[in-house]
């Protein structure tokens, strides 16, 4: 007999009757302003939350928050100026000298600071990932205060690969002492855009 | 490390108990995170909705987990996946080895996986000429110190600062007395990122399994299962059969419990959703058994099986905090790991049910509501049915036994009454509890064990 239906056939046998799964709602928090908590809790998680109201002015701030003369990589058209048009064929190693990566996203998460990316918004699945910095813009009618509303708004989507993405890559593995930039980017910017 | 070494948990214990101010120092910390556990679960008015739930979904899945992982194979075949079932840890090492073989793979990138510690697949891999170097911070100090985990989520909690140090020193190249976890953390990073970028294979773990959708849920805070699996050609993830959820919108429910409940965070830094390869690249999935199944036949533990893995009975647990993950001498330790050990081997773990004051703390912070301290209970019994026990065993197990058997008073010590204190020690720091002997604590009655248990049970 195969392991699988080896294994399959243990399953069968030693699982207990069938319970029930319950379909019950749950009465979740809500946050007044869940803009406004968004920022909060991504700031509590060492990222940055800027309130912006058009492209030009987030170009501006990426200005003055971030190196341009280095490698700037985004997947958004309105950037091309400012920023390199990412490539979906070339090997994702040759973005390591990513400075910024710049991309947008379908919603955040107002209850952990989390913005939510597939892979079609990604470019390259690598691109949020090997940056010294992560830059993401909402739209702030498209932050949802819990996981619930946003498993909601997912739905049966189909995706590659998709992630949610709250904060800085950070670790603590040391004596507890939290440190921002473990792998992943240094910093995480949010811009939202409230139009 | 890859053999256990001999000795009791007791024993262990007591070594670890030699130096106080480490013990302090582990108790302290732990004791930390367990506070940031509570603020966060304090925050949600829907919390203990949050874990009936989770516990629901568990328990629903874990009585119809063949089906499940039949839909998932289905899915996740159709999503391009391949996936494999090893029925024991040797079968995961050997089929990793093969399709690292077969892609001619002699280094391999690894992220935090508990499953392949229970595996020892490092130690197979580097015995058949594969070098793996582990990714995860606390994985790779310890793969340099040449240690095991001795906690699940916070996998080097037990080493400080000033050893790291030493060991960047050696391996790494640090300045010698450098340990400023900034500086060190930086050092990792840099080393780490040449690892990623010249490893086309690499493993990771998985936090769930989505029987709906073929697709799984890697969560880290260091983003390093991303860097190593976006950049490599072969992604492999070994999963055991106790992680399947059944549907994506239950992530919804999880993902809110799992961070809170381990570290006190809102949710990890990264939880990414694997369901297609990259275009060219492969996605393997090996599902594990190695004894899960007999658990599930287990009427009275099975339910150890809807682990999330969070660690916070093992960060609440003063026992644990006081002795050291290495006490338990199993790749879990804690409470959880005290109540899975004895399925795989009850003789060989036979110590680790007796590891605990049967406080009701690890039961009260779970977040899939496990009934832990009852399972050690449970375990208990088994034991000495079975004739595992030793006599001192069998006379704390009794006194145990009055104090559960007596409900109010039980709630007392679980909800930790002052006046319990002047009860509960007692029981537990005696002479029959051998990992006691070095903790300081408050004398509370000058009577014996024996006169306070024939006092309080006249049978
Ligand atoms: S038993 Fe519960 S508290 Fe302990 S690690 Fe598992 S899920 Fe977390």
């Amino acid at each position: 007999m195969s392991s699988r239906d080896h294994m399959l056939g243990l399953m069968a046998k030693n699982q207990p009757a069938l319970l029930p799964l319950e379909e019950t709602k749950l009465e979740v928090i809500s946050y007044k302003d869940p803009v406004r908590q968004f920022a909060e809790t991504l700031t509590a998680i060492g990222g940055k939350a800027i309130m912006v109201k058009d492209f030009s002015e987030i170009k501006m701030r990426i200005r003055e928050e971030f190196d341009t003369t280095k490698r700037i990589v985004t997947t958004i058209p309105e950037f091309s100026d400012l920023a390199e048009m990412f490539s979906a064929s070339v090997l994702p190693h040759s973005f390591e000298n990513t400075e910024l990566t710049l991309l947008h996203t379908d919603f955040a998460v107002a209850e952990n600071g989390a913005v939510w990316i597939t892979e079609d918004i990604m470019g390259q699945r690598i691109l949020p990932f090997i940056c010294q910095h992560l830059a993401v813009i909402v739209y702030a009618d498209n932050i949802l205060p819990t996981m619930q509303e946003a498993y909601e708004r997912i739905a049966s989507r189909r995706y590659g690969f998709g992630s949610f993405i709250a904060g800085p890559s950070k670790t603590a593995d040391i004596e507890q002492a939290l440190v921002l930039g473990a792998h992943g980017p240094r910093t995480m910017t949010v811009f939202t855009l409230n139009v | 490390m890859a053999t256990r070494e001999p000795g009791d948990h007791a024993a262990f214990a007591e070594k670890f108990n030699r130096d106080e101010a480490r013990v302090n120092w582990h108790d302290e910390t732990l004791w930390t995170v367990r506070k940031r556990r509570d603020l966060r679960a304090g925050q949600l008015p829907e919390w203990e909705a949050l874990r009936s739930k989770a516990s629901m979904i568990k328990d629903h899945t874990l009585s119809n987990l063949h089906d499940y992982w039949v839909q998932f194979e289905k899915n996740a075949i159709a999503n391009g996946a391949r996936v494999h079932w090893a029925a024991d840890a040797t079968e995961h090492n050997i089929i990793v080895h093969d399709i690292l073989k077969t892609n001619g793979v002699a280094k391999m990138v690894k992220s935090k996986s508990m499953l392949t510690e229970e595996c020892h697949l490092n130690e197979y891999l580097q015995d058949n000429g594969i070098d793996v170097v582990d990714s995860d911070l606390g994985e790779r100090i310890l793969q340099l110190a040449d240690e095991r985990p001795t906690h699940i989520v916070m996998p080097s909690i037990h080493i400080k600062k000033e050893e790291i140090g030493e060991l960047f020193h050696q391996h790494l190249g640090t300045p010698k007395g450098m340990s400023d976890p900034q500086f060190l953390t930086e050092t990792a990073r840099h080393h780490l990122r040449d690892v990623f970028l010249t490893r086309s294979a690499a493993l990771t773990g998985v936090n769930f399994a989505i029987a709906e959708t073929g697709e799984f849920v890697v969560c880290t805070n260091e983003g390093n299962a991303d860097m190593g699996a976006h950049l490599a050609d072969v992604h492999i993830a070994s999963v055991g059969i106790e992680k399947i959820i059944p549907q994506r919108k239950h992530l919804g429910v999880f993902l809110r419990l799992l961070a809170r409940s381990a570290t006190g965070q809102f949710i990890t830094t990264y939880s990414s959703h694997f369901s297609v390869p990259r275009k060219g690249k492969e996605i393997h999935i090996v599902i594990v058994d190695n004894g899960r199944s007999r658990q599930l036949a287990r009427e009275d533990f099975r339910n150890a099986l809807k682990c999330i893995k969070c660690g916070a009975c093992m960060n609440t647990c003063p026992v644990y905090r006081r002795s050291g993950g290495y006490s338990y001498n199993y790749t879990i330790s804690g409470p959880i790991g005290s109540i899975l050990a004895p399925n795989l081997d009850m003789a060989d773990h036979k110590d680790l049910p007796f590891a605990s004051t049967l406080c009701g703390s690890c039961t009260n912070v779970c977040p899939v509501k496990i009934d832990i301290h009852q399972q050690l209970y449970k375990w208990r019994q088994v034991i000495v049915a079975e004739g595992h026990a030793e006599n001192k065993k069998k006379l704390a197990m009794k006194a145990m036994s009055g104090i559960l058997s007596s409900p109010s008073l039980f709630k007392m010590a679980a909800k930790g009454f002052s006046w319990v204190s002047g009860i509960l020690p007692v029981a537990v720091k005696n002479k029959f509890n051998a990992w006691y002997h070095q903790r300081e604590m408050p004398e509370v009655k000058k009577e014996t064990f024996t006169a306070w248990y024939k006092r309080n049970h006249k049978e």
